[in-house]
């Protein structure tokens, strides 16, 4: 125990409720107990992208049986309003539709399966108008969110026309449903004097209850929002759950019945926004090395019917454009078009990964035009001494990209397989082989400055039994174990004596989304704000009681030494409580050191980066386009790691996640902007067979740089984009076919199709 | 709507209940017994959450009526062990192998699993990590699970 005590940060402890998960005891929204009052929700849908709506009968609705309330707009009592910032999304729509799928109408009824079967049962009139889908349809109609945006430094131009070399190309990369297990719910029920409590499956308690008390026309102190776990999020549960959630605020509102809506999946991803799909544009000057001397990126983006939160997520897009190269003159143009589909929304990366992968491609066909290696290209590039500002002018202090690389490039032996890669290829007809080794470099902070603030609320029980509440989400990434973790360590006692609890609006107020990995970042450290000021008070008690300095008292082993005193934890909380000293308090973090001038895009957007590397090794069948990922060999930086284990998980996890986004999850919809792959019969993640057979992960010894907590690094999304190697791998196979015609034009996914296509292209030799 | 009367043993004990015919076993285990171990995924038969074991057989409860369980005998994951205190081997594997993460999916892994773990001949890694991969996680990579299995198949050498 004593020992156990002082290690408990940075040691690889269980996930807090590994224990009830595997007993089948953890408790998910929908496993509440259902009372018999309950009513069950549904959404009539539009089937038009695009309409006027004229009129809507709904009798057959209210007739159905079961059916206890029918809502539409007019009774949405406050704000019809649902989105995270620009106040564009609709509970139910109001007059017209933006998209195919949108909800028009809200059924209460007395079972799921009645709400709705008497969903569908509306006559709806529209007058229907051409939809706005492709990018081409909306550039034509210049149909944006936001003007398009504009990050440069130098002149790309002229340095383009300067350049020995020059490239361009196109690469399309789609976008990618979360695909949470558990999908979206809300739970509401009715307090006294029009208060209502929420059980959503929510990334954002706070914003949730913002809308819902906005929607409700009434007071924040009104509305509690909760959350103990979530069944995986991904960034889908960011802005997306407020919809169901005011949805089922809205029926205890009229009814004073309890209200749970439970998405059906079909519906889940038919109603609720994915990642991005991107079109990417590139221009490229470059020397005999490799080495960029300008670049013209114009990245495009389809972000949906409504705003959303795409400014954010297309910045973060121009903010990873540079992943770890220096660009010298570089100009990155931004469009954000409006499409008449469901809104493009978060999901892990944030726009990050479609940055990165244009970069990436463009490393590959500077390499494929001038033969050499691309991991030669690539490190050519890096950020480096006299080469460390990013295009939107923060210097790179941190750049541990070129040590990791070199390890990587060692530890897997990449020149290695590279030429038995090679050898191979030279003998093999049917099957290629590709290699490829790409880095990540991440920046953490939200850009959006004042998100980056937390809070948290810690109780010592006079038993010393310590409950730590915090405004991060729980959504399987370890964050409560964590947090824990930190707060054990601040009291030198076990992780057992901490209890963590659901996430409360009541318990902890105006907090930030769980995303942009900075739970651990921003709870932990408020946590630990929490913990030492209770800390402290403790500290003063012991030396005034004892007769020693402050400084002598030490919290180790679950005991606390003061002077020649020595007690076990819980008998100092005893006596403290006696004593009339408070045990509860708050804490709080904003992070340091943070600036950005939006209009310039200039300035310290990120706290710091974080940094990674994957080796991809892919085969694939020339005849059919079938690939296998064969292996992956992960060398990843998590600072000083708060818990080892954890964020492996973290890293295999989003490495698979990635990897799937660039080779089997393909979202199609019809020329009438209907989602067709709505299910996971049509629409595929990786399974265990799909993971590569060899999957090796190391985690990068150093601490950050910065003061975070217990100087670790954030760990959520950086691993997605490790499967750019995946992508560089299968375009080095096809390259393997006929490398004179350089890098081939693959798009992503990376679909048996696709490489198909891919193949013939490069045998007609049609340059990249 | 007519209701027909179905009663089988769940995880050791009697149960019964009134249920329209096309009620899921999910459904009534999930709502009417109030038995939430079992998982709503996909209800679509394709991600596994919803595994349960009939007549020792791992079936898709989405899939499977409840009137079809008439008679039979119906193990859940809480049926595995006396509770998180008294863990099955295959769930304490589970647990120490860090398998899992938001934890949705695991229920489904572990019927399967244990399914296939009771079944004679056993079969080894590769055949188990096949049947798994009718299982989605879209959390751990299924790095966890995969070491679960060797050490399953492991302790059998
Ligand atoms: S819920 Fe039954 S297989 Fe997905
Ligand atoms: S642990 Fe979240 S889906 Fe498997």
């Amino acid at each position: 125990m004593a020992d156990a005590s002082l290690s408990v940060v940075g040691a690889p402890l269980r996930h807090d409720s590994a224990h009830l998960h595997v007993a089948g005891q953890a408790r998910y929204i929908d496993d509440e107990p259902e009372t018999p009052d309950l009513l069950h929700l549904a959404f009539g849908t539009s089937t038009h992208a695009r309409a006027r709506i004229v009129a809507m009968d709904l009798d057959a609705v209210r007739a159905a049986p079961g059916v206890v309330a029918v809502y539409t707009a007019a009774d949405v009592p406050g704000a019809n309003d649902v989105s995270p910032v620009a106040g564009d999304d609709r509970l139910l729509a109001d007059g017209e539709v933006v998209w195919l799928g949108q909800p028009l109408f809200l059924v209460a009824a007395t079972s799921r399966r009645a709400a709705r079967q008497a969903a569908r049962l509306g006559r709806i009139d529209y007058d229907a108008q051409e939809p706005i889908l492709t990018v081409e349809q909306a550039r034509a109609a210049q149909s944006l969110i936001e003007p398009t945006q504009r990050m440069a430094r130098g002149d790309a131009v002229a340095a383009l026309a300067a350049a020995p070399h020059r490239l361009s190309g196109q690469l399309a990369m789609g976008g990618q449903d979360h695909f949470y297990l558990e999908g979206q719910i809300a739970l509401a029920r009715p307090l006294e004097d029009g208060q209502v409590h929420v059980l959503s499956s929510t990334q954002h308690p706070s914003e949730v209850q913002h809308l819902v008390a906005h929607m409700l026309g009434r007071s924040s102190a009104d509305v509690t929002v909760e959350v103990r776990r979530m069944g995986g999020a991904f960034g889908g549960k960011e802005s997306q759950a407020a919809l169901y959630a005011a949805a089922a605020a809205l029926v205890v509102h009229h009814t004073g019945r309890p209200a749970k809506f439970r998405a059906d999946r079909d519906d889940d991803m038919v109603q609720t926004g994915k990642r991005h799909d991107f079109v990417v544009d590139y221009e490229v000057g470059f020397d005999a090395e490799g080495r960029i001397a300008g670049l013209c990126l114009r990245l495009a983006s389809r972000c949906g019917a409504t705003v959303d939160l795409s400014p954010a997520i297309n910045d973060r897009a121009m903010f990873h454009a540079d992943n770890a190269y220096f660009l010298g003159d570089v100009e990155i143009v931004s469009e954000r078009l409006k499409t008449n589909m469901v809104s493009a929304t978060a999901f892990r990366g944030f726009g990050g990964p479609q940055g990165m992968l244009a970069i990436e491609r463009v490393m590959d066909a500077v390499a494929g035009h001038l033969g050499r290696d691309p991991l030669a290209v690539r490190v050519a590039n890096l950020y480096g001494p006299g080469r460390d500002v990013t295009p939107y002018g923060m210097v790179v202090a941190d750049n541990i990209a070129p040590d990791l690389i070199a390890r990587l490039r060692s530890d897997a032996r990449y020149d290695e397989r590279q030429a038995a890669v090679a050898r191979f290829n030279a003998e093999s007809a049917i099957l290629k082989k590709g290699l490829a080794l790409t880095p990540v470099k991440f920046g953490i902070s939200f850009t959006t400055t004042h998100l980056n603030q937390a809070g948290a609320l810690l109780h010592v029980y006079a038993d010393g039994s310590i409950q730590i509440n915090h405004g991060g989400t729980e959504m399987g990434q370890g964050l409560y174990t964590k947090v824990a973790q930190v707060v054990a360590q601040a009291f030198g006692v076990g992780l057992d004596q901490v209890r963590i609890t659901a996430t409360r609006t009541d318990k902890v107020p105006n907090t930030s989304a769980t995303a942009a990995s900075s739970g651990a970042d921003l709870n932990g450290m408020a946590a630990l704000d929490a913990a030492e000021t209770i800390r402290a008070r403790l500290a003063d008690f012991c030396a005034r009681t004892f007769g020693c300095e402050i400084d002598a008292v030490v919290f180790a082993g679950g005991e606390v030494q003061a002077g020649g005193e020595r007690m076990p934890w819980a008998t100092l909380c005893r006596r403290a409580h006696m004593a009339r000293i408070s045990l509860s308090a708050t804490g709080f973090y904003a992070t340091p050191d943070l600036h950005y001038d939006r209009a310039a895009h200039q300035g310290q957007p990120f706290y710091y980066f974080a940094y990674g590397a994957a080796l991809a090794e892919v085969v694939i069948d020339t005849l059919t386009g079938e690939h296998r990922v064969l292996a992956a060999d992960i060398l990843h930086d998590c600072g000083r790691s708060l818990n080892p284990a954890i964020d492996k998980g973290q890293i295999e996890g989003g490495f698979l996640q990635g990897q799937g986004w660039l080779t089997s999850e393909e979202l199609v919809w019809d020329a009438a902007g209907r989602l067709l792959t709505h299910a996971p019969s049509t629409y595929k993640i990786p399974t265990a067979n799909d993971r590569p057979d060899h999957l090796h992960v190391t985690l990068w010894d150093g601490a950050n740089h910065r003061p975070t907590i217990h100087r670790s690094k954030a760990v959520g999304e950086p691993p997605f984009m490790l499967a750019n190697a995946v992508f560089s791998a299968l375009g080095a196979a096809i390259a393997a076919t006929c490398p004179e015609a350089g890098w081939p034009m693959l798009d992503a996914p990376a679909t048996p199709e696709r490489i198909l296509a891919a193949l013939a292209r490069q045998r007609d030799g049609v340059r990249a | 709507m007519s209701l027909h009367f179905v009663e089988f043993e769940l995880n050791g004990c009697q149960i019964d209940g009134m249920v329209e015919a096309r009620r899921t076993l999910l459904d009534f285990l999930r709502c009417d017994v109030g038995c939430t171990g079992p998982h709503a995924g996909c209800e679509h038969g394709v991600c596994g959450a919803c595994t349960v074991l009939v007549e020792g057989q791992a079936v898709r409860s989405c899939l499977m009526l409840a009137v079809q369980a008439n008679g039979k005998t119906v193990e859940t994951v809480e049926g595995l062990s006396g509770g998180p205190k008294e863990l099955h081997p295959i769930q304490q594997l589970f647990r120490e192998e860090f398998a899992l993460q938001c934890g949705f999916c695991t229920p489904g892994f572990l019927m399967t699993l244990v399914a296939l773990d009771r079944s004679e001949p056993r079969p080894n890694a590769a055949e188990m990590r096949e049947a798994l991969s009718g299982h989605l996680c879209r959390c751990t990579g299924y790095q966890g699970v995969l070491r679960v299995i060797d050490r399953l198949t492991e302790d059998r050498k």
